[in-house]
């Protein structure tokens, strides 16, 4: 227990999601590890342990931006009074957090009460509590979500507010102590050394998944290790596992024939179907499928009215772009307004594509340069644009 | 408070009584529905044998069962084990609990013994037992037809009547109340057949929230790759896990001596998909649809189904796969344990057992009709004790193993010592995370950690089998989910931890019904071959034997887990 606590707790810095010291993470067989002694403000988290029939229970002080911009929604969104809980709009969220619970004390009964709810909860000035049904790995997991699509919501309400004219100077300087703090996750320019070359053998494909999905998680285009990566030959395509860690795809890569004939890849990734559409539709033979903040920020900006906002997701009737690059609608998964009927499409003419409030895919041609460079320029393209519309409705304010 | 009807049947066949009774408050707060309430309304007659005519056999719905949520059309039928001695229940699909309810009743408790054979009808308020005497010895198919297509019927054949020991129970043709012999309870009593039919609404408390949080569920079901991707349950079956299971190197083959069948390409998924033409149908209110029916109205078996008859006996003639599934649901047998006590019986011979001599034993063995036939039909303990090799038995607790072997995945070793029916994949179901990784991927080669995964695992599938749902939705789904579906059906605030405390008191109920009949940790325990011989290794996959003694460690782990002091002690004497 104790090793894989550790690893987490490594992979938690890594993430820049919050320092090792404040992060309480315990896991438990029939004993229980816990990687720290409790602070005396935190020893209720023994009470919520045992109430609880879970393997593995997570508290955080988040790092910064996270820090911040917890305290900020905390703040400003009208549905924290009213209902004790944030309901971003992200697809993360909409699909498995539901809604984020929030708590006003640190207290093991709220606390309880809030994780028998959902998976996740922000405890106002203290940070995120989470757990892990099986693992402690399912709490990294979540603690990661909720950093992330409370970054999503942070900087989609503040354009908002921006927009709408209601920002103070309080809410100023907020924003730029975050936008600050954020830097670290912009994508930069610089041109990785990956293998080239059409891959020729098993060995070699799993080894240029291995690499890039390593490299994906390092510059921070995913939430936490999520995402997904394939590379097709002329017979099969070779997909990472639902659920892998892209930074660690050793043993977890699946074998897939283009032809249907084996059913093996009933462990691959959720988004095989969008994978093999692309492929069909473009011909080219590397894709990455990525989370990167911006883009997904950007995808939900749409300032048409008279739209119903619950459709965007899955049915957006417009033609939208970022700078050119772009968006479309579709729901994770399979059914009749899936991505991989939309993305695919999209993929025809451009090298990237972002589906509305979730991600990023990009190909490109015999090896992963193609794909990567393209998914770091889709993020730095959308960070740029959303400093440009701040900048537009903030009057130049920031 | 709404999700149940309120009322419920008693019925003893020996005096011919039938009884509404009110379904008590106490029941289901603390029971839910399915299992639980067979379990609770098991409790005071669990010493009592099989066959005795106090022993109930118990068909019970759950409080979704009717409604408009998601995987809403199952039941439980739950009571003592011919097979296996232990409490046994079954969650079983197709439509029977979707009538059951709306013919207006969560439950029918069934006691007693008939003099002659008979049916019990239920026609909403009309329920009747009616002699069946022509239906003797009739096949399942024959006694449904003997029905409208309103009603849907829960029926034995052959097999129950002669009460072979893993006699099945067949819903609507062909689902099965399949496993540890409730068709011989059936049997003993008398009982050929229940039909049912009823058209009466069920009420639900929030359908507005019950249409949001059915969404919510629906979202998780399209994003699984394992439910409704394109390899997934919704378009192959459960035989979408031949070729993973085979991949994995932990396909059980000739008794569980290898664990690679070279031949399982014959049966998988895609295999019967396009030699078939196989369409979707389903349990009531389910949208995964994961039943198969060819083009010619075949049943396509399940994937346990395929592979034991396929690679625990040397078999990759799929015609015969198929006729042997065929052959079960009709004469009503278990086709786990049929495929895995001739298997056995085959490494007792030292031979191979031919497609067409297996399809001959299965119709010999539902009759008892030669001695070979009547040793096979009490299962393969019994049956390998007899010959002097009970070690050969491929079983935990007298229940034969499905078509996972446990040396490739190691929770799924501790879950069949561990569960209270003997040697299932279902109550825990760690191939959900060993295999398929969900909610998240274990180690298949680890114990670390299993013990309490195990247990959280079989309180929540005591959970789903009251509820009664589905366990593959819960590829996808956790009860987070459900417990606001359950929320808007009743009218009651449930969570996930609420939930998880219901699922708790049925397993503990559970075991204390099993101690009470002097099941002992010894019973945890797997055959001896899986702690001494190695698997199929090959492809950078290495199946070693189980180390025995992380084996019982992690098994003492999950005892302390559960505040189990009797085992626990027991457990470190044999250690």
């Amino acid at each position: 227990m104790e090793k894989t606590v550790q690893k987490y707790l490594g992979k938690i810095e890594a993430q820049g999601l919050a320092h090792r010291d404040d992060v309480v993470l315990f896991a438990r067989d029939a004993d229980v590890y816990c990687n720290r002694t409790l602070r005396e403000d935190e020893r209720e988290l023994h009470a919520v342990l045992e109430t609880m029939n879970v393997s593995s229970l997570l508290f955080a002080r988040p790092a910064e931006p996270y820090w911040t911009i917890l305290e900020q929604i905390a703040l400003r969104d009208e549905t924290v009074p009213a209902e004790g809980r944030i309901v971003p709009r992200d697809a993360e969220t909409r699909t498995f957090l539901h809604d984020i619970p929030v708590l006003e004390h640190f207290w093991a009964a709220d606390i309880a009460a809030a994780l028998s709810r959902r998976k996740t909860a922000i405890i106002r000035g203290r940070g995120i509590v989470t757990f892990g049904s099986m693992t402690p790995e399912q709490s990294y997991i979540m603690l990661s979500s909720t950093c992330f699509t409370a970054f999503v919501k942070y900087f989609s309400d503040a354009l908002h507010r921006f927009r709408e004219a209601v920002v103070d100077e309080e809410d100023l300087a907020a924003f730029r102590r975050i936008w600050r703090a954020s830097k670290p996750f912009f994508p930069g320019g610089e041109i990785l050394q990956f293998h080239t070359g059409t891959a020729n053998d098993d060995d070699m494909v799993l080894a240029m998944i291995a690499e890039v999905g390593r490299a994906v998680v390092d510059h921070h285009l995913v939430d936490s290790f999520f995402g997904n990566i394939s590379y097709a030959t002329d017979d099969c395509i070779y997909i990472s596992q639902t659920g892998s860690s892209l930074d660690e795809l050793h043993g977890c890569i699946d074998k897939v024939p283009f032809d249907g004939t084996s059913s093996a890849g009933i462990t691959a990734s959720s988004e095989l179907s969008a994978h093999k559409n692309i492929y069909r539709a473009t011909g080219l033979n590397a894709i990455l499928h990525g989370h990167p903040k911006f883009a997904v920020i950007m995808s939900m900006d749409c300032e048409r009215k008279n739209c119903d906002r619950e459709l965007c997701y899955k049915a957006c009737p417009e033609q939208r772009s970022v700078h050119g690059i772009p968006i479309v609608s579709g729901e994770i998964g399979t059914g009749a307004t899936a991505l991989m009927h939309t993305a695919p499409e999209a993929l025809r003419k451009d090298r990237g594509v972002i589906v509305y409030g979730h991600g990023v895919f990009t190909a490109g041609r015999n090896d992963f340069r193609q794909a990567f460079a393209e998914l770091q320029r889709v993020e730095r393209t959308c960070v740029a644009a959303y400093r440009e519309e701040v900048e537009k409705a903030s009057g130049g304010r920031i | 408070m709404s999700g149940y009807t309120f009322r419920s049947i008693h019925v003893d066949l020996s005096s011919r009584t039938i009884e509404a009774v009110s379904t008590s408050e106490q029941l289901r707060e603390e029971y839910l529905g399915g299992r639980g309430f067979g379990v609770s309304l098991l409790s005071d007659f669990m010493s009592l044998s099989y066959d005795n005519p106090e022993m109930p056999i118990v068909f019970a719905t759950g409080p979704l069962v009717g409604t408009a949520s998601p995987t809403s059309g199952r039941m439980s039928v739950v009571s003592r084990s011919p097979l296996t001695g232990t409490i046994f229940d079954c969650s079983v699909g197709g439509r029977f609990g979707t009538m059951l309810k709306r013919a207006g009743y969560d439950y029918i408790r069934i006691t007693g013994i008939s003099e002659r054979l008979v049916v019990l009808e239920i026609d909403g308020d009309a329920v009747t037992v009616r002699d069946a005497g022509s239906l003797a010895m009739k096949p399942v198919s024959a006694v449904a037809q003997e029905y409208s297509s309103d009603w849907s019927t829960a029926v034995i054949g052959p097999a129950g009547e002669r009460q072979v020991r893993y006699a099945s129970i067949i819903a609507d043709g062909h689902y099965a109340a399949g496993r540890g012999g409730l068709g011989a309870v059936m049997g003993a009593k008398r009982l050929k057949a229940i039909a049912v039919r009823g058209d009466d609404p069920v009420q639900v408390a929030d359908a507005g929230t019950l249409k949001s949080a059915g969404d919510a569920v629906m979202r998780l079901l399209r994003s699984s790759q394992a439910v409704f991707g394109e390899f997934g349950l919704s378009e192959f079956g459960t035989a979408a896990l031949v070729d993973v299971i085979h991949a994995r190197r932990m396909e059980p083959t000739e008794n569980f001596r290898k664990t690679v069948f070279a031949g399982s390409g014959a049966y998988s998924g895609y295999a019967m998909k396009t030699r078939y033409r196989t369409q979707k149908t389903g349990c009531s209110g389910c949208p995964v649809l994961c039943k198969k029916i060819g083009a010619a109205r075949e049943v396509i078996p399940e994937y346990e189904t395929v592979s034991h008859f396929g690679a625990l006996n040397s078999n990759s003639d799929l015609a015969s796969i198929i006729e042997a599934n065929r052959l079960c649901n009709d004469l009503g047998m278990d086709t786990i344990t049929a495929a895995a006590t001739i298997a056995c019986s085959a490494e007792l011979q030292g031979r191979t057992i031919p497609p067409d001599e297996m399809l001959q034993l299965l119709r010999e063995i539902a009759d008892r009709r030669s001695g070979r036939a009547n040793e096979l039909a009490e299962g393969s303990l019994r049956y390998a004790a007899a010959q002097g090799r009970p070690d050969l038995s491929m079983s935990v607790k007298g229940l034969e193993l499905p078509a996972y072997d446990p040396r490739g995945a190691y929770g799924t070793a501790l879950a069949y010592a561990t569960s209270n029916r003997g040697g299932c994949h279902l109550r825990a179901y760690p191939i959900s995370h060993e295999i398929l990784r969900r909610p998240v991927s274990t180690d298949r080669f680890s114990f670390a950690g299993k013990a309490r995964i195990i247990k959280i695992a079989e309180d929540l599938n005591a959970v789903v089998d009251s509820l009664t749902a589905c366990k593959f939705v819960f590829f996808a789904v956790s009860l987070e989910e459900y417990a606001k579906v359950l929320s808007a059906v009743t009218g009651r605030h449930h969570d996930m931890q609420s939930l998880f405390r219901i699922g708790e008191r049925i397993w503990n109920a559970e075991r204390r019904m099993n101690r009470a009949n002097g099941f002992s940790a010894a019973d945890d325990d797997l055959p001896p071959r899986f702690f001494t011989d190695r698997g199929t290794s090959g492809g950078f996959v290495e199946i070693r034997p189980i180390d025995r003694t992380e084996f019982l460690h992690a098994r003492a782990n999950y005892y302390r887990i559960r505040g189990y002091a009797a085992e626990l002690a027991e457990s470190h004497c044999e250690q």
